[in-house]
């Protein structure tokens, strides 16, 4: 076999998203000589790109400071915030939590000001390449991360290679920057391999799936942001929406569920349907239409859980490394903030990580995730208590002298028969979409029929078996895009057997993280392939 | 022997048209623009024709606003040779496109050309054959193979009743059909190499070209929604119920 192509940048950054696109820009306007390149499994920058999202606009300040001039193509200013508690038939009005007061913020899509940035970073020279996956990581001689390996094209289901077969390049860099977002699939190896979550908690995580509407003149009021929470979750059930009203008749609507939901039965995609046909929104939605919807896994585990962000070789930034701030519902400004200052460490220390994990601590953003710490994690003792605490955590400032322990979430689900289930009082729903195969239909995700499967189940067995008793097969509802499926197979014990529509997959990781024998492994398929999200 | 390859840009075909509130088009904003599908195929073909050894030169053309750069830096690093952008903010129609082309011809005198056989926006299907009249050269649109030899182009052509194979003398027009080939994956070193290659910039202006858009839009709808269906028991409620209607 031929020697693997290579090319040799100074920096490789993994993701085009805010934190890896804000590192590269930052690091170039201090080092214009330092060659970096970014890459992303997306076909366009952006297109995998999905978060609500209203954003703290000072880290954007301090790194393009004329930026309000040449706005994001979806930026409307913040106006009024509302906080509902939410009953089946209606609901109460709440004071608005500190954490969640708007002020001063922009409504963005996310997706659309990554592809605003993107070509900011061009203009310093930073080289973005779209539609290549980082399948791997490389390593040198002496253990430390020398870069990344592009996955292969053109491989066939079956692993053989198809007439256009083209094989993955490696990029070797000085340092490579992993940008990844929630749950990145190198980063799980990474910290595995460098043990950097030796000294912290499991991580944690919630879902959030989210569509965008367009609605019938004179609905909207630009500005305008309401989360909500209480119904349809129960009260053990971490869950809670958004909606953010947009410009051009506009808005963004959608619905977390803490992945350490308990209830093997329950349903985030429908958590989030019913949610969309309470009296206060039905009428809202009504005579619209969806214009594009997604779903995203949020890393939610905060300040005791942030694994060690350095390793010789590499470090991890934004939701990859876990910075995203969960009372305020935010992590864009927490992304940027740590790209630009992974920027400035590499900028000073002739691009070397090490360093990195303590400057961050000593940082803003820590110090920010620091004083929230025990608010998400007291949620597990039910509504009420998690709200009591959260007014107690607020009021101190986060001095309280402990910190709550997280536990991961594959670990949350009970056993079927070994709890009483909670009485979901859904409704009839009538908005569209139908199901979770009409919604897929409007994240426009594309992935060649013909290549291997990306989702890799390493015990299929366990799935017709102990699964089927223990938990009905949760992966079958927790998915949002209906990927994975039980059908029938009279030779199995249960008499059905696992089927991974693995082209459905919009690249959420949810799987990945819930799964309760840890046997599903994301990994990344052909790039290009995925959801093609726009304005998410 | 020069090839010339029509490389339009377009919404990707993954992308859920949507059209304009007020109807005066579809939305572009925001929305990802690749290349025609057809076009990729007629790049490829020209490519293996250098390869092979039949063709020296390829050249991609583009016709459309400044940004288009970066959508013909794609075909350079497919391995198109050099490109022409053809700079208009206004979108064109088939005859003022085939005009353009003539222009091009004129100047570039390549042994062959080859477009998508439609783009995947307005499937008009028109530009090809167009071009080969206004050339006065012949054309072989919807090809499935190009065999090419003795300055003569042995094109398979998909035609409604089957295959049909002809001879033209070059240089001609051709245009790719889906079967055509299977274009290659960009690599990423040749993205670097494509940022060297030259693109030649013509305002449409300059070309003196009379436009020949003849069509006017009035607007844009999109597809009326498909009401509920009705589900029903047996054959005999659906006898029943198709009768009613007076299909039966």
């Amino acid at each position: 076999m031929s020697e693997r192509e290579t090319m040799e940048y100074d920096v490789v950054v993994v993701g085009a998203g805010p934190a890896g696109l804000s590192f590269a820009i930052r690091l170039k306007q201090l080092q214009p000589e330092t060659s970096v390149c970014v890459i992303e499994k997306a076909s366009t920058i952006g297109a995998q790109i999905l978060s609500g999202a209203v954003i703290e606009p000072q880290p954007l300040d301090a790194l393009l400071p004329g930026w309000r001039d040449n706005p994001p193509p979806i930026c409307v200013p913040a106006g009024e915030d509302e906080f509902w508690l939410l009953n089946k038939t209606g609901g109460r009005k709440m004071m608005v939590p500190p954490g969640m007061r708007n002020h001063g913020n922009f409504i963005v899509s996310l997706g659309a000001m990554c592809a605003w940035l993107a070509p900011q970073a061009e203009a310093l020279g930073v080289d973005v390449f779209p539609g290549f996956a980082a399948a791997d990581t490389v390593y040198n001689e002496d253990g430390s991360v020398a870069g990344v390996r592009i996955g292969d094209m053109g491989v066939a289901k079956d692993g053989t290679h198809k007439p256009g077969y083209t094989e993955g390049i490696d990029i070797k860099a000085k340092v490579t920057v992993l940008a990844e977002g929630a749950r990145g699939s190198l980063t799980k190896q990474l910290i595995k391999r460098f043990k950097l979550d030796a000294d912290c908690d499991p991580q944690g995580y919630s879902i959030g799936i989210k569509e965008l509407w367009q609605l019938p003149a004179g609905r909207v009021t630009p500005g305008k942001i309401v989360h909500s929470f209480g119904w349809p979750a129960d009260s053990h059930t971490y869950g809670g929406s958004f909606l953010y009203h947009l410009d051009k008749d506009r808005v963004a609507l959608g619905y977390v569920s803490g992945l350490d939901y308990t209830d093997p039965e329950y349903q985030p995609w429908e958590a989030f349907q019913q949610w969309k046909n309470h009296p206060m929104m039905k009428p809202l939605l009504e005579g619209g239409s969806i214009l594009s919807a997604g779903a995203r896994a949020i890393v939610t585990g905060g300040w005791q859980s942030l694994p060690k962000c350095e390793m010789p070789g590499a470090l991890l930034i934004g939701d990859t490394a876990g910075l995203l701030n969960v009372p305020k519902v935010k992590g864009t400004h927490q992304a940027i903030r740590s790209g630009m200052l992974a920027a400035e460490h590499l900028a000073a220390n002739s691009l070397n990580a090490a360093g990195f994990d303590a400057r961050l601590r000593n940082s803003d953003a820590m110090a920010e995730l620091k004083k929230v710490r025990n608010i998400k994690p007291a949620f597990k003792k039910g509504l009420w208590f998690g709200m009591l605490n959260a007014a107690w955590e607020t009021v101190t400032g986060g001095r309280s002298p402990w910190t709550l322990k997280n536990k991961p979430d594959w670990s949350s689900l009970h056993k079927l028969g070994e709890y009483e289930a909670p009485k979901r009082d859904y409704v009839q729903r009538e908005l569209p979409p139908r199901d979770r195969l009409a919604g897929v239909y409007f994240a426009a995700t594309e992935h060649d029929e013909d290549q291997p499967i990306h989702l890799h189940v390493a015990d299929t067995d366990i799935c017709a078996t102990r699964c089927v008793e223990e938990y009905d097969n949760p992966c079958t509802r927790f998915c949002p895009a209906n990927v994975y499926e039980m059908v029938a197979d009279t030779s199995a014990t249960h008499g059905k057997r696992l089927q991974v529509n693995a082209a459905n997959c919009v690249h959420c990781k949810t799987c990945d993280i819930k799964d309760p024998y840890e046997i599903i492994t994301w990994v990344t398929p052909e790039g290009g392939s995925g959801p093609n999200y726009q304005n998410l | 022997m020069k090839i010339l390859v029509g490389y339009k840009r377009v919404v990707d075909y993954n992308v859920r048209i949507q059209v304009k509130p007020d109807g005066t088009g579809v939305v572009t904003d925001g929305v990802k623009l690749s290349a025609n599908p057809f076009d990729d195929i007629a790049l490829e073909e020209a490519l293996r024709l250098r390869e092979k050894g039949v063709a020296e030169e390829v050249i991609v053309v583009g016709i459309g606003p400044a940004d288009l750069t970066a959508h013909l830096r794609n075909g350079l690093a497919m391995g198109a040779n050099r490109a022409i952008h053809v700079v208009t903010a206004e979108a064109m129609q088939p005859l003022t496109a085939a005009r353009t082309f003539q222009k091009l011809i004129e100047k570039e005198q390549p042994g062959l050309v080859i477009l998508g056989k439609q783009a995947i926006d307005d499937d008009a299907n028109q530009t090809g054959q167009m071009l080969a009249a206004l050339w006065d050269r012949p054309q072989a649109t919807f090809a499935s193979k190009v065999e090419i030899a003795d300055g003569k182009a042995t094109v398979t052509r998909e035609v409604d009743a089957g295959l049909e194979t002809i001879e033209v003398e070059l240089p001609a027009v051709i245009t790719s059909d889906l079967r055509l080939n299977e274009p290659r994956f960009i690599k990423l070193p040749d993205i670097m190499k494509a940022k060297s290659k030259p693109i030649d910039v013509i305002e449409f202006a300059s070309l003196g070209i009379d436009s020949g858009d003849h069509l006017k839009t009035t607007h844009y709808a999109a597809p009326p929604k498909r009401s509920k269906g009705v589900m029903v028991k047996d054959a005999a409620e659906l006898v029943a119920a198709l009768k009613q209607k007076g299909l039966l």
